[in-house]
């Protein structure tokens, strides 16, 4: 609804909404949080919330809600957090988004709705993502969502992956009266959400209501089903009467780096040190059985620059870690990572090696990783990414003495799913082919969107490919049109 | 939760579970294994497939207690669940007519080795299965390998039972009279494969193992699983678990299982004085580590 025709709530004018400050997030200190996984953002009281929103200018063209992946109505929620109707706010985020209080957390805002908000043509931009994640915990908090009940149309939904793209993909079309049901490799619903990103950015209780939520209109969850081996997508559509398969199953295995002693004891992937931590708690054994390397007192390094690599990486610090590297062989500049997460690291004592790059890990002589052999590099002519080429700098090998080495430099398609759907189409890398519009894959009935399309990505972007796959699946449903 | 339908012990230590799990039932194949995870706070652990039934909607899994999670597992009873099983994991072995097949299991590996037996005999092979254990107690499966065998040597450690030595006595022998080997499959401890595979290597004999390393998803998500293969990376849950013996580094395969050895003493200890304090005996004590499920 737009309110470009109605009076403004907001009582000031665009003048004094741009000498209001922006409002900063109250954080754990870090020295303190530095040893606990609690989370580092506090959320905003309901008065900070409603300071920040009065920054709003309520632009005609919003350009935050055409920069949202899935086009959140930013300056309506906002409006409605000015006058107090909080719930009203979170519903008005539902519309477009199912995991307000994940995306509130994870997604990187200045890249996508702050990035291009006005005020930052002057002034910092309108907090948008914590004025989402403030609603969403409050209306949490309040224990009363409006759940929605569509008529049934009769349809059944499969959807193969609970991570965000499939989470989207299931609330929307719960909402539309279809039947959906949602299929999960691991023994824990949520995706990359649970086993990936550590409860000091995104509690797992968090993801657990946001579940429970969709549970309560009606989405059904079945775990420890890894579709490709205890059950195929042909399977489902011709033996378990689904009547469209949307299939988000996340970027997958782990690249190495192929370099000398990448298989010595202490060399972990960033997905199997985060996945042994935030989904087998390993962290507290041995209350929990799945065990992990001792850190306390360990020289720790991660190799990459993006969110994940730091979420290793503070994660270790926090396991006890006397000394955490970041090892990027560009400069701060180039590294992906969200901008807070590496504000926050280096707050808590993160040693930020740039332009260095791991040529071998070192062994003991009895298996086990001691140190990694480095070269610093020097930035050269753009690449095809437009980033600027680290190149080897010429005699300046040394090396970083180390216990444990996590490498976090992105991952390849997981083949499963490809390998055993006859007739769906992937590109030479791997990954799915799907229509950038309508999620379509090459096979009738079909969709795919989310890391197993575009290769690993962010949180709201595959949450925008679920949406785009959910209306056209609804589409298809309605019209049978192909 | 999935249910156990029927439990019981086929030697010490090593115990047998009927489980109600109709999705995998139906899809698994020879070669193929489960992840489990009994309790809330239990770790995943890649298990043996020896059987299954489609139509009763059942799994056979044959573990052997080792660390702390398998003597849990080996102290639940028909009536019991088992909170998750996942799977049918990994690629199925390959069957097809070789002409004539070596199948070695050693210990408990012999559980994974009958399934693949059992297709090589159906896909008209002459199947020549070597079984070995450690002694006559510990000797699995023998009239279910005999069936679908057209001959069954057995060995015993200790020579309590058939014939005293190691399975690659029995093989050298068939290789020494000249019997023509299209294909050898072996599947046990890791020192059992690699002198399976040191002596097939020599004769040329194509030779297949079972590699069994740490897991957690068994997806290939996670990466921890990865074996050294011709010099490059694997992922024994999706490109495995069955590898050509020749191309296998088993050293780093022993190095990387070793990475929790003092974790998983200290579960096992934790777990064995609590156990202690309560009246029942102990289970079976094998020096098998956690990992090693085949």
């Amino acid at each position: 609804m737009s309110t470009t025709a109605k009076k403004s709530l907001n009582p000031l004018s665009p003048k004094e909404r741009i000498k209001v400050p922006r409002q900063l997030m109250p954080e754990q200190p870090a020295d303190e949080r530095a040893h606990t996984f609690t989370e580092v953002n506090l959320g905003y009281s309901a008065e900070l919330a409603q300071q920040e929103a009065l920054r709003c200018l309520e632009c005609a063209k919003p350009t935050c809600t055409d920069n949202c992946p899935v086009g959140v109505k930013v300056k309506d929620f906002v409006e409605k957090i000015v006058i107090g109707d909080f719930l009203g706010a979170a519903a008005t985020i539902r519309e477009d988004n199912v995991l307000p209080a994940v995306t509130g957390r994870v997604c990187p805002q200045e890249d996508q709705c702050e990035g291009k908000c006005l005020l930052s043509k002057k002034v910092k931009p309108l907090g948008i993502g914590y004025l989402e994640r403030f609603v969403a915990d409050y209306e949490q908090r309040m224990g009363t969502h409006i759940v929605p009940h569509a008529l049934p149309t009769g349809k059944k939904v499969a959807v193969v992956g609970s991570g965000p793209s499939g989470l989207t993909v299931a609330g929307d079309l719960i909402q539309k009266g279809h039947a959906v049901r949602v299929f999960e490799a691991l023994h824990e619903v949520g995706g990359v959400l649970v086993y990936g990103i550590p409860e000091f950015r995104l509690p797992k209780q968090i993801v657990r209501e946001q579940i429970a939520y969709m549970q309560e209109m009606g989405v059904e969850f079945e775990t420890d089903v890894v579709v490709g081996r205890t059950v195929t997508v042909d399977e489902l559509l011709d033996e378990e009467g689904y009547d469209a398969v949307y299939i988000g199953t996340g970027a997958g295995l782990p690249q190495f780096m192929n370099i000398p002693g990448e298989h010595l004891n202490g060399v972990y992937s960033a997905n199997e040190f985060l996945t042994r931590i935030n989904l087998m708690k390993a962290y507290k054994f041995p209350t929990y059985d799945e065990p992990m390397l001792d850190l306390h007192g360990k020289d720790v390094a991660v190799i990459g620059g993006g969110n994940t690599a730091l979420d290793a990486i503070r994660s270790a610090l926090r396991l006890g870690a006397r000394k955490a590297y970041v090892i990027y062989r560009r400069s701060e500049a180039e590294m992906p990572a969200r901008a807070e997460e590496a504000h926050h690291a280096r707050q808590e004592g993160i040693d930020f090696q740039m332009l260095t790059a791991p040529v071998e890990f070192v062994s003991d002589g009895k298996g086990w990783l001691t140190a990694a052999r480095c070269v610093r590099m020097e930035l050269g002519e753009p690449d095809s990414s437009g980033r600027r080429r680290p190149v080897p700098k010429e005699g300046s090998e040394f090396d970083l003495p180390l216990s444990v080495a996590i490498i976090a430099i992105g991952t390849s398609a997981n083949p499963i799913v490809q390998s055993t759907t006859p007739g769906l189409g992937t590109n030479k890398r791997g990954y799915i082919q799907a229509s950038e519009e309508t999620q379509r894959t090459t096979r009738k009935g079909v969709f795919a969107g989310g890391d197993i399309v575009t290769g690993s990505a962010t949180v709201i972007l595959a949450m925008g490919a679920g949406r785009r796959a959910a209306k056209s699946i609804h589409d298809y449903l309605t019209t049978g049109d192909w | 939760m999935f249910k156990i339908i029927h439990a019981a012990f086929l030697a010490p230590g090593i115990k047998r579970f009927v489980i109600e799990a109709p999705r995998i039932a139906r899809k698994q194949k020879p070669g193929q294994f489960v992840i489990l995870r009994i309790y809330e706070e239990g770790e995943r652990i890649p298990v043996t497939i020896e059987n299954s039934d489609p139509e009763r909607g059942t799994i056979n899994i044959v573990v052997q207690a080792a660390g702390k999670t398998t003597r849990l597992l080996n102290s639940l009873e028909t009536g019991d669940s088992i909170l998750d099983v996942v799977g049918p994991l990994g690629k199925p072995s390959e069957i097809a007519n070789y002409g004539t097949v070596v199948v070695v299991g050693g210990g408990v590996g012999t559980a994974m080795a009958y399934p693949t037996a059992l297709a090589l005999k159906k896909a008209g092979n002459r199947v020549l299965s070597i079984v070995g254990a450690r002694n006559k107690e510990l000797v699995i499966l023998e009239p279910e390998m005999r069936a679908v065998s057209d001959s069954l040597m057995i060995t015993t450690d200790d020579g309590s039972y058939a014939d005293k030595g190691f399975v690659t006595d029995k093989l050298r022998r068939l290789i020494e009279n000249g019997t023509r080997i299209d294909l050898v499959i072996a599947v046990g401890p890791i020192v059992m494969m690699r002198a399976i595979a040191e002596l097939t290597r020599k004769e040329n004999i194509h030779t297949v193992v079972s590699l069994n390393p740490i897991m957690i998803d068994g997806t290939g998500m996670c990466g921890g699983c990865r074996v050294m293969i011709d010099g490059k990376s694997e992922f024994a849950c999706v490109d495995g678990p069955e590898f050509d013996a020749h191309k296998v580094d088993f050293a780093v395969l022993v190095q990387r299982n070793g990475m929790y050895r003092d974790a998983e003493q200290r579960s096992l200890a934790e777990f064995e004085s609590a156990k202690a304090r309560e009246p029942e005996a102990a289970c079976a004590v094998t020096t098998t580590s956690e990992g090693d499920q085949r």
